[in-house]
């Protein structure tokens, strides 16, 4: 549903140019979910803003549906690293914030997010502002955010970064069974081996200056319930590992 | 619970506050022993024997002329500085004409504004504009600017136009600093004003304490003092308490 043809793209409002990346080909099939992985400035949340239509690509092109992508779509729903929640909104407006900005009813507003805050475990914050939320918390309003959109396609950057050990871990369960259960299309960047393999069908490993795919690696085994605590998870995870090794070392 | 506590806390300090600057006020004068200094209970005493027989009216004028200026110099700053704050190229521009401006002393510029608006009401109005609205320019677009990039690519990944993202994300974003700003000319327009109304008027606090002095009539022009203390103080209160109800979420 989403093509990325040889895109390619250069900063240049600086001294001078950056080019963040290079030669992309991505091809996001519905329904499927795909991990992005690579070092600290390849270009990671660079792609999810050009994914989400809201940077064009100094070269190449993006098709959304077999269409030039221009502006950010309907269908896309995005969840950047600090959630992106308005700090003077409470729960309920920030989670009602893209139905509001779509003209929908306030009766159906309502309905919608009563069922998605009840499905996120959200409904006693309802009257809170974010700074009176836990990070988890905070992740879940984002989260009701884009669900309540009903999206084709979820950009998430390094959604879960920002968390401890065991909320990150909830919160990856949390994404994993909503992406099952509403067979949602899903980009995940993530600085993190194990949250890759978790939830990617496909681990997309970028190098770095700048940013290329060196390698797409399949994870046929994700999707099981225990897959966490499988030898194949782990397995899995050292490959990751091991391409990650050998591609920042051949930069050197 | 929090709040209640607070509640009575600020009861507590704001009178506090009152008590303090009486006491400073009564050793001062004790210490000096000057006319020039009244104590203060002969001041209020002849504050509140002058308050009916028209230092009400003195209040009412000056405390009109500052809500006005006041009032204008938003009007004119605000989506001025908003607007500057988003724009880059625009702030390349128009920064070093503010800097530029700012520091001119606009009071020595009185004549000019007799001359254009003549010697009434106007010509105060437009001299405390003339100095507030910098100062709000500088806070509003400096506020504005620090508004994370990443906040508004996630309003606009949900379809926001761009009169939505001043609506629900640099306006709200920018409140509590234009809160601020309100504040620091505030007390600019009421010291300005004291100035602008000691000549060409018959009316406001500025006129009553200069015609005070020229009787030297002390404790007549101590009351003046204390009206304006008491105006700034007021106004000071009045603002916090709009912050409140405007700006919910600072008080969580
Ligand atoms: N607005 C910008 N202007 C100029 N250069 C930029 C801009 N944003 C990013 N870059 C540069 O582009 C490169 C890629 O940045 P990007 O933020 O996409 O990396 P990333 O992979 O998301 O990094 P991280 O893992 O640290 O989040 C970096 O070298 C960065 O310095
Ligand atoms: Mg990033």
């Amino acid at each position: 549903m989403l093509d990325l043809k040889n895109v390619s793209l250069t900063y240049s409002n600086g001294s001078k140019p950056v080019q963040a990346l290079r030669g992309i080909d991505m091809k996001i099939e519905k329904g499927r979910s795909y991990a992005v992985i690579g070092p600290s400035g390849c270009g990671k949340t660079s792609l999810i803003y050009i994914m989400a239509g809201l940077m064009a690509p100094t070269q190449g092109e993006v098709l959304l549906h077999g269409e030039k992508l221009v502006k950010p779509e309907r269908g896309t729903a995005l969840i950047l690293q600090e959630y992106g929640l308005l700090s003077w909104k409470t729960v309920w407006e920030n989670a009602a914030l893209g139905l509001v900005l779509r003209k929908v009813p306030e009766r159906e507003i309502k309905e919608i997010l009563e069922r998605v805050f009840e499905e996120l475990a959200l409904t006693e914050c309802i009257d809170r502002y974010p700074k009176q939320l836990s990070g988890g918390q905070k992740q879940r309003v984002a989260l009701a955010r884009a669900l309540s959109l009903h999206p084709d396609i979820l950009l998430m950057d390094e959604p879960l970064s920002a968390l401890d050990a065991l909320t990150r871990e909830y919160m990856q369960k949390v994404i994993f069974n909503l992406l099952k259960r509403h067979q949602i299309t899903c980009v995940l960047v993530t600085h993190s081996i194990e949250e890759a393999v978790y939830l990617g069908q496909e681990i997309i490993i970028f190098t770095a200056c700048p940013g290329k795919i060196c390698a797409k690696i399949a994870n046929p085994a994700q999707g099981a319930e225990d897959y966490r605590d499988q030898l194949s998870f782990h397995e899995k995870c050292t490959e990751v590992r091991a391409s990650l090794e050998v591609h920042s070392q051949s930069e050197e | 619970m929090k709040n209640s506590y607070l509640k009575n806390d600020k009861f507590l300090t704001y009178s506090s506050a009152i008590v303090i600057f009486f006491l400073a006020w009564e050793l001062l004068a004790l210490l000096l022993q000057n006319p020039a200094l009244p104590r203060p209970i002969p001041a209020l005493v002849s504050f509140f024997n002058v308050l009916p027989e028209g230092l009400w009216k003195h209040f009412l004028v000056s405390t009109y002329r500052v809500l006005t200026s006041l009032l204008l110099g938003l009007a004119l700053a605000v989506p001025l500085g908003l607007y500057i704050g988003r724009n880059a190229k625009l702030d390349k521009w128009l920064s070093p004409q503010i800097y530029l401006l700012y520091p001119v002393p606009k009071i020595a510029l009185l004549p000019v504004i007799f001359a254009i608006f003549n010697i009434g009401d106007l010509s105060k109005v437009i001299l405390i504009v003339l100095i507030i609205f910098f100062q709000i320019l500088i806070i509003t677009r400096d506020a504005a600017k620090n508004i994370p990039d990443s906040t508004i690519l996630s309003v606009l990944s949900l379809g926001a136009t761009s009169r939505e993202i001043y609506s629900h994300v640099i306006i709200p974003g920018c409140l509590p600093e234009i809160f601020t700003a309100v504040r620091i000319s505030l007390g600019t327009a009421i010291s300005v004003l004291f100035f602008a109304e000691s000549f060409a008027t018959f009316e406001g606090l500025g006129y009553f304490i200069f015609e005070a002095w020229s009787r030297i009539n002390y404790p007549e022009m101590f009351a003046g003092i204390i009206a304006i203390s008491l105006q700034g103080f007021v106004l000071f209160i009045l603002v916090n308490l709009l912050q409140r109800v405007i700006c919910p979420w600072l008080f969580k």
